[in-house]
């Protein structure tokens, strides 16, 4: 601890009628120390234990002290020095506190936090895309806290998504996810939406692009959705037996805005379809199901039959037509998808008239294209498979990869259609025609390449529908607002018909 | 399923993770909260996946937390720790974590030399020093014996102790008489000036305290007390100021009223407004009667202590009983006296802690703002201090109000989850003592846990969140 002063100048002093806290004090204390050529400091009140102190110190006042005087004991190396410490406590002293402004907030750090800063009234959804090992710990404060929960993390082990939808079930809310991307809520668009308009049609979606196909079509038709609940791609597997799905339908069922439902999704598991049939039976508002299968392969299709339970007739889907390159009989088919839902649609057209089509999420396992995405042959590709994703954006936002599949596609000289999708909406790349266009008159320059285009969106997106619709069909690609008909008019420019 | 009227109007949106989300959402004119999520601070992922997953731990939770909140604390009797605590002969108690004299830090062997001084067992310091090397002289936690003691902690048989009764649930808890302070034994000083202090304090102040306490018709009521200082710019553990005098106020009548000497009286009362730490030794077991009572809930992560002993920290959970969780003792930053600094404090030490596992002290900093004073912080750092410990604990406790965050209650009850999750550590005021065993006090500022108290804390409740 103390070290002898320094030889120097010093200056003892006592001081009555000045009274500061004794933590003020200790801060002009360390203050003045810190200054250059000042070598000790004592400023505090001439208690016997601060007396015991400036004597330790070789600063004890030479005159008998009272504790209700201040000592200010300073040593220092030069009078400049300590003519200048002087100063500076009398002007510390003197200072005025800074006014107390209000804290800074201090933002939330978790879910649970977050809507305990909530008002009380009104409801409340958490959205969760936290990397996937830690998503569980914020959908369980949202469900704790008697709220849904949209989880878009993907990565989430199986084991917590049932658990989370267990106590989700039991506390009477919702987790839609985990992996969803799609949804709307009492028409707040969260993730991958697109802008429809409100209306009676609720959807029950285990698959986001799916949901997204069947509201843009329903909204072209004239026929509005109250909500997009999304569950998840995994709800109806074995695994999570359906959980979501059912609470949802009983959601749905409650909803007085809800007077149709269509269920979407990819294959679902048998004995979980079976439940969910059963159970959506039993409710007062009529499901449909729009679940991708061999035999109802067709999205569209799905949305025609609602609007015909609805008595409204089903329009002509828009479409833009685009070069005429002529047919392409023996070529193949080239599917280069950003959605998911979309893709197995393609696939499940395409294979009953082209036979196998190979994928990196196929139909059949022996179908695995690997990693070999310029395979030749049909081939259908799902940029938006977890795979393909690590460490980059989803294509929907980022279309690096699939450009340059299509440059490679040009490039490899194998006679080809070029089939893709475009979605718009929130989320959604700002303007995906800007970078399409360049690429596909670019690979049209190098070959003969029918493109066809499913664009899904509606003309209130950001995108606007019309907009991207037209300069794809100015760089030659045939559009469609259905991914059916887009895959059959692909089919037909092979020669074949589905 | 209605799911909270969530499908009856746009809900309020709370999101954590990419921001992508709510830039179109505000888009959309919705109400977005971005929470300020970052990968929790320590723990396996699995760890906290299987915590918060635990069906247990909700409802245990709330129980551990609902019997902080409801206990009481009253002032019954003083009484000397031989007879209270039934201390055998030749046994010290210390604060914090068991620890032995080879491992004890400066303060902590200072205070331990000074009590075996005290109790006639060595009449010099190296006698002492033997003794306590050779552990002929038992050494034990106060935690272990329902009692706490500041810095050191240093509790031997004559020493008088406080006795604090919680009258809601039963409990017990104990705390010995506070010095004053400067040179003093739970400082780490034993020179003569402490050895005299402490026989006056065994020989007068304890025994008229003993005969006040003992003819109050009503017990003090401590846990008032203590709500009351929140309103006075106290936080009950760096800041006892106003505590003090009303502790002194509702005792003096029966201090006067004791059959003794009136120069003893007058001696006792002058050493009590004197002292403005004088209150912490009733706050502490009043905190901790309020702690003891959540012991042993099963599933529960909540705090029930923390404390250290210079050299370790220590905590335990409700949902691990008795047993300690270490990481080493961090030095704390703040103010010092004198010309000494921060090559002179010796790491954090003292029971004190116990304050800041109740909810006050640096928890409620918000209530005394001249505290953050202590590390050259302003206002706002004290009110966002304790902004970040609600987000670390369970409930707030509506007896302790603090009148500047519009009489929200204090933040109570740390989840050891929260911890992990927010990466925040607990904020805890106090007292520095000197590295040099004899120094006393050097400083006071503030001071966090180590981690790895919670990190094994986590992993243990995991465990045994899964073989439940």
């Amino acid at each position: 601890m103390s070290s002898p002063p320094r030889p120097g100048v010093r200056s003892v002093v006592l001081r009555s009628g000045v009274y500061a806290d004794s933590v003020r004090l200790m801060q002009v204390s360390r203050d003045i120390g810190a200054r250059d050529g000042v070598s000790a400091v004592l400023v505090a009140m001439a208690t016997p234990l601060n007396l015991e102190l400036a004597a330790g110190m070789g600063l004890a006042p030479e005159e008998p002290a009272t504790p209700e005087q201040l000592l200010v004991a300073i040593a220092a190396d030069d009078d400049a020095a300590l003519a200048a410490a002087v100063a500076a406590v009398e002007a510390a002293l003197a200072e005025r506190q800074r006014s107390t402004a209000s804290a800074q907030a201090v933002p939330a750090r978790t879910i649970g936090a977050g809507l305990d800063a909530l008002p009380a009234d009104g409801p409340a959804l958490a959205i969760v895309s936290v990397p996937g090992a830690y998503a569980v710990a914020e959908a369980a404060d949202a469900i704790a806290a008697g709220q849904s929960v949209l989880v878009f993390s993907d990565g989430v082990p199986v084991e917590h998504e049932v658990a989370l939808k267990r106590a989700a079930h039991d506390a009477g809310v919702l987790v839609m996810g985990p992996d969803c991307g799609t949804a709307i809520v009492s028409g707040v668009a969260l993730g991958f939406a697109n802008v429809v308009r409100p209306g009676p049609v609720g959807l029950v979606a285990a698959s986001g692009t799916g949901a997204q196909q069947v509201s843009c079509l329903l909204d072209m038709a004239g026929v509005g959705v109250s909500h997009v609940l999304g569950v998840g791609g995994r709800d109806l597997s074995e695994a999570v037996g359906g959980l979501a799905t059912l609470d949802a339908l009983a959601a749905l069922d409650a909803d007085p805005a809800t007077e149709r439902v269509l269920l979407v999704s990819k294959p679902p598991a048998p004995s979980v379809a079976a439940a969910v049939s059963a159970a959506a039976a039993q409710l007062s508002v009529p499901v449909r199901s729009a679940a991708l299968s061999a035999q109802t392969p067709d999205l569209t299709a799905a949305v025609e039959a609602l609007l015909g339970d609805l008595g409204v007739a089903v329009p002509e889907w828009p479409s833009r037509s685009g070069a005429d390159d002529g047919a392409l009989p023996g070529a193949v088919l080239k599917g280069l998808y950003s959605g998911g839902t979309l893709a197995d649609e393609a696939m499940l057209l395409a294979a009953p008239v082209l036979g196998d089509v190979r994928s990196n999420t196929p139909l059949r396992p022996d179908l695995d294209l690997g990693t070999d995405l310029a395979a030749t042959g049909h081939v259908v590709v799902d940029f938006g498979d977890d795979a393909l994703t690590v460490g980059r954006a989803h294509p929907m936002i980022d279309p690096t990869l699939r450009l340059e599949a299509i440059d490679r596609l040009a490039a490899s000289g194998e006679p080809a259609v070029l089939l893709l999708d475009v979605v718009l909406g929130y989320g959604a790349d700002a303007d995906p025609a800007a970078a399409l266009v360049p690429a596909l008159t670019a690979a049209r320059a190098r070959t003969t390449l029918p493109v066809v285009v499913a664009l899904v969106g509606t003309e209130a997106d950001p995108q606007g529908w019309s907009r991207q619709a037209d300069a794809l069909a100015a760089a030659g690609a045939h559009v469609f607002a259905s991914n059916a008909q887009a895959t059959r008019h692909a089919l037909g420019l092979l020669g074949a018909r589905a | 399923m209605s799911l909270g009227q969530l499908l009856s109007a746009p809900p309020a949106v709370v999101a954590a993770g990419v921001d992508v989300f709510s830039a179109s959402l505000r888009a959309q004119g919705a109400e977005v909260t971005d929470v300020d999520w970052r990968p929790p601070g320590f723990g396996d992922p699995a760890d906290l996946a299987a915590l918060v997953l635990d069906p247990r731990r909700a409802t245990a939770n709330r129980t551990a937390v609902e019997r902080v909140l409801a206990a009481g604390s009253v002032l019954t009797d003083v009484r000397p720790a031989r007879e209270v605590l039934r201390l055998a002969d030749r046994t010290i108690l210390h604060a914090g974590p068991p620890i032995d004299w080879a491992d004890a830090s400066g303060p902590l062997r200072g205070g331990l030399i000074g009590a075996t001084l005290f109790e006639g067992w060595a009449s010099t310091v190296e006698e002492a020093e033997r003794l306590l090397a050779a552990g002929e002289i038992a050494l034990d936690p106060c935690h272990h014996h329902s009692a706490v003691g500041p810095m050191a902690g240093i509790t031997s048989p004559s020493m008088w102790m406080w006795c604090l009764e919680d009258p809601v649930q039963g409990g017990k808890a104990y705390c010995n008489l506070n010095e004053g302070l400067g040179k003093v034994l739970r400082m780490g000083a034993f020179n003569e000036e402490v050895l005299t202090r402490l026989g006056w304090m065994r020989d007068v102040l304890g025994p008229v305290l003993a005969q006040a306490v003992r003819s109050m018709a009503e017990p003090l009521d401590v846990k008032a007390v203590l709500a009351q200082m929140l309103q006075m710019g106290d936080e009950g553990h760096n800041r006892n100021r106003a505590g003090s005098l009303m502790a002194l106020r509702e005792l003096s009548p029966a201090v006067v009223g004791v059959d003794a000497p009136s120069s003893d009286v007058a001696a006792v009362l002058r050493f009590i407004g004197g002292n403005e730490h004088f209150f912490l030794n009733l706050g502490m077991p009043t905190a901790k009667l309020a702690m003891d009572a959540a012991r042993d809930v099963p599933g529960s992560t909540m705090v029930t202590v923390m404390a250290r002993n210079g050299t370790e920290f220590g905590i335990q959970t409700a949902g691990t009983g008795d047993r300690w969780f270490t990481g080493p003792a961090q030095t704390p930053v703040g103010l010092f006296l004198g010309d000494y600094g921060p090559d002179d404090a010796n790491p954090d030490i003292g029971d004190s802690a116990i304050m800041e596992t109740y909810g006050v002290g640096g928890f409620s900093m918000a209530a005394a703002p001249a505290i953050v004073r202590f590390v050259g912080g302003t206002v706002p750092d004290a009110l966002a201090t304790t902004e970040r410990m609600y987000q670390l604990t369970l409930t707030e406790n509506p007896a302790m109000a603090i009148p500047i965050l519009g009489f929200r209650g204090s933040p109570t009850g740390i989840d050891v989850v929260s911890v992990a999750r927010t990466g925040w550590l607990p904020q805890i005021n106090t007292g520095m003592a000197g590295r040099v065993a004899g120094t006393g006090q050097v400083g006071a500022g503030l001071v966090q846990p180590p981690r790895e108290c919670f990190e094994q804390a986590l992993a243990a409740l995991a465990q045994e969140a899964r073989a439940a």
